[in-house]
């Protein structure tokens, strides 16, 4: 068993990769791909605190957060073809009509 | 240096490659692929963690499901190549800046910081097995996964009002108004 800070550093240098994904790109669907990235990170920090523990209840939390991430990408991914059918471009720093 | 180091070390030298990949690819295709490859590694430290099942349900769910959606629609929207010009230009060395500060801080928290962590306890035959987490699920966490499946109802029927054809809507609408207007020329007649 390896020492559980190998895996917290993982899972912290796989958050800020993905926190730097959702800053930088401006396609939104990489943008989703940054956010799916920030909770498989958060994911792997709860089974990896689950097993420090040696209790099951983190890996529950797991299914729950898998289950809003795909009801997030679905309502997401409806959201972008939705705006792609209004403006005919998905990027986002052109997405700028609210602006005041 | 044991195995388990040399396993978790080549996992993770692919898991972060696949990341920054993911990150600096130009084609939203190349990204998902990206991603499909850092699910999987992520299923595999899953199974290092004592996880079976779990691992089993991020391949099928994250790796299979989840990225065939992504995949679905950067086909329909025609994988928009990035233009290459950048409208916001300090943008990118700020976030950098960001995300260094970000994984400084966490490094330092879980290093240095990190006496909260005690050592792995022993754990059972069967942690993680699909007997152990459904006897869980089903008794501690009932209201829970009941409220979560709401959520995935209500996501679908969300998904599907947004991606209805406007066209359809305005005929709905159109019709809609028409009858009104009949209905109140009826009332006021």
């Amino acid at each position: 068993m390896l020492p559980i800070e190998a895996y917290l550093v993982l899972s912290a240098v796989l958050f800020t990769l993905g926190a730097l994904g959702v800053l930088v790109r401006q396609n939104p669907i990489i943008i989703f791909m940054s956010i799916e990235l920030m909770l498989n990170s958060a994911n792997l920090a709860f089974v990896a605190f689950a097993r420090l523990h040696g209790q099951i209840d983190g890996q529950i939390f797991v299914f729950f957060v898998m289950a809003v991430a795909a009801a997030e990408v679905a309502v997401g991914l409806a959201l972008i073809v939705t705006i792609f059918q209004a403006r005919h471009s998905i990027n986002l720093d052109r997405l700028n009509s609210l602006k005041g | 240096m044991s195995v388990d180091w040399i396993v978790f070390l080549s996992l993770a030298v692919v898991s972060v490659a696949s990341a920054i990949g993911m990150l600096l690819s130009k084609s939203a295709i190349y990204s998902a692929i990206n991603l499909i490859i850092n699910l999987i590694t992520m299923a595999a430290f899953y199974l290092l963690l004592g996880a079976p099942f779990l691992s089993m349900a991020q391949v099928t769910v994250y790796a299979g499901a989840i990225m065939v959606l992504f995949l679905f629609v950067i086909m329909m929207l025609g994988s928009e190549q990035s233009s290459g010009q950048n409208l916001v230009p300090w943008q990118t060395p700020l976030s950098i800046l960001l995300s260094v500060i970000l994984i400084g801080a966490l490094s330092y928290l879980l290093l240095d910081r990190s006496e909260f962590l005690t050592s792995a306890s022993k754990i059972a035959q069967d942690f993680g097995s699909p007997e152990a987490i459904g006897l869980l699920l089903f008794n501690a966490y009932l209201l829970p996964f009941e409220v979560i499946g709401i959520l995935l109802l209500a996501a679908m029927i969300g998904a599907i009002v947004l991606t209805r054809r406007p066209k359809r809507l305005d005929e709905a609408l159109s019709s809609g108004a028409d009858q009104n207007l009949a209905e109140d020329t009826h009332a006021t007649d």
